[in-house]
């Protein structure tokens, strides 16, 4: 069924899904749709509409990054694996939902929207009673130092440490060899950063105020992969980034999002 | 305009822009101020002394890239931290630079989408496109061919993408000009003065649309 990006087109609703209060379906099909609830629901099955749907997979940081976001809202979504092996992300259906060919996508009722950072913007503002915080409040001024920080992860942080993440796992996993020069520059680089980081949260308590916001939580991935390397070392020798890092990787959200790495 | 006669309007708005006249991100932020028709002064950074690098602009910025950005006793860099700022801030005058109906999250996220492609999918290989024909050689250095096939490899594929989306409507996040559309404007016109204007050129509603853009009287202003 295409899925096109525009705004407020009716399409047919998506099929109704029966929930159980077990948290996830059974893994007997190799495509079966991962259902999730962030809650413990009720014992007798219920009839739903699965209105939350995450198009990705559970290892992929940018996918993780969005389901941070869901658990951390506590929503109820429905995680459609990609077959990245296959390709999958690279044509139809897939790019009607994303047209760049990159998980993941995110379809809400009608909705479909792709980029990691905009679905999180869009889960963060959307569902802003629900759940926890996930953007500082109060007036511009406060908005717009999040934007600043939210840019920074995007700009600064993410275009270094992905590649570094890339060189020391992923690549491992792809029959490639990691290039120790690469990881070296990288590692220059990223500690230039992560000085700056050092800095900031020694004058606030997270990165663009005294509260838990997006700006943090889109760390959590790249980090997460890059603390289990040597690269570990960079960010525990700085002992404000070193705390930051040990209080958002032990949020309860943060938990679940990792508990799918173990299906 | 004059330096003295910027320096008697700012002291009515308070907006201040740290950065260089040239600079692709600080364009960004230039072209938004003039769209909302907002007085600021443009405090020139001299890149090629390596001022911002440097203290006291490291305190305004202390990842060292220009812009950096003051209104009144707020204090911010990024430059599309920068224009989201000024676009919410001043929404009520000059071009609304948000979708037109701004509460719309379903609409504002499309529009973010846009932002997201324009920072992650466009401007990494714009820029890099940029630098091999345009910056490199101010610095005395000289173009690296193979480079500019790889990245207009990498932007062809992404004006394809434009291309169909344009095709369904004027602009990238739908009907109206927005931030999404401005934070490209830098870029293009840098890359319109160069081979690799062609992929904009051959793509007949890449073309239009960049037609569009670039004709809007602010985008004419920064180049001035």
């Amino acid at each position: 069924m295409m899925r096109t990006i525009l705004q407020g087109r009716l399409l047919p609703p998506p099929p109704i899904n029966l929930r159980h209060s077990s948290l996830l379906s059974s893994p007997s099909h190799s495509h079966s749709n991962l259902k999730f609830t962030s809650k413990s629901s009720p014992s007798t099955p219920t009839l739903t509409m699965a209105s939350i749907k995450v198009h990705g997979v559970p290892m992929s940081t940018a996918t993780m990054r969005v389901l941070a976001a869901l658990y951390e809202k506590e929503l109820d979504f429905e995680l459609i694996p990609v077959d990245m092996r296959a390709g999958a992300h690279k044509q139809e259906p897939f790019l009607s939902l994303n047209p760049f060919g990159q998980i993941p996508a995110l379809q809400d009722g009608d909705l479909t929207l792709f980029e990691s950072r905009a679905i999180t913007e869009y889960i963060a503002d959307e569902y802003s009673e629900k759940g926890e915080k996930l953007l500082c409040p109060g007036c511009n001024k406060v908005k717009a130092l999040t934007k600043v920080w939210l840019q920074v992860e995007g700009q600064q942080f993410d275009p270094i440490a992905s590649k570094i993440a890339f060189e020391r796992i992923f690549k491992g996993m792809f029959g490639m060899t990691t290039d120790p020069a690469a990881v070296q520059e990288l590692e220059g680089k990223l500690v230039r950063v992560l000085d700056i980081y050092e800095a900031r949260l020694s004058k606030s308590e997270f990165l663009a105020c005294d509260c838990f916001t997006l700006a943090d939580l889109h760390h959590l991935p790249v980090i997460h992969y890059l603390m289990g390397t040597d690269s570990k070392t960079l960010f525990e020798s700085r002992p404000k980034v070193s705390e930051w890092i040990k209080k958002i990787t032990a949020r309860p959200a943060w938990a679940k999002v990792l508990e799918l790495h173990k299906q | 305009m004059t330096a003295s006669a910027f320096e008697k309007w700012t002291s009515l708005t308070g907006i201040k822009v740290f950065g260089h006249a040239a600079s692709i991100s600080t364009r960004r932020v230039l072209l938004t101020l003039h769209e909302k028709n907002l007085d600021f002064e443009l405090v020139h950074v001299d890149l090629k002394d390596g001022e911002h690098k440097k203290e006291p602009f490291l305190s305004r910025n202390p990842f060292g890239k220009v812009p950096a950005f003051e209104d009144g006793d707020l204090k911010l860099f990024e430059s599309r931290a920068i224009t989201q700022y000024i676009a919410h801030r001043y929404e009520g005058q000059g071009t609304n630079l948000l979708q037109p109906d701004s509460k719309n999250l379903a609409h504002y996220a499309i529009m973010a989408i846009g932002m997201q492609v324009e920072a992650h999918q466009f401007d990494p290989v714009a820029s890099k496109l940029a630098w091999e024909h345009v910056f490199k050689l101010i610095y005395g250095l000289t173009t690296d061919q193979a480079i500019v096939a790889e990245e207009e490899a990498k932007l062809a594929k992404v004006l394809d993408v434009y291309e169909a989306r344009l095709k369904e409507f004027k602009y990238l996040a739908g009907d109206t000009f927005t931030l999404t559309d401005l934070h490209h404007i830098p870029a293009i016109q840098y890359l319109l003065g160069t081979p690799s204007k062609k992929l904009f050129t051959e793509r007949p509603r890449v073309n239009e649309w960049v037609a569009e853009i670039i004709k809007r009287p602010a985008s004419q202003k920064i180049l001035e």
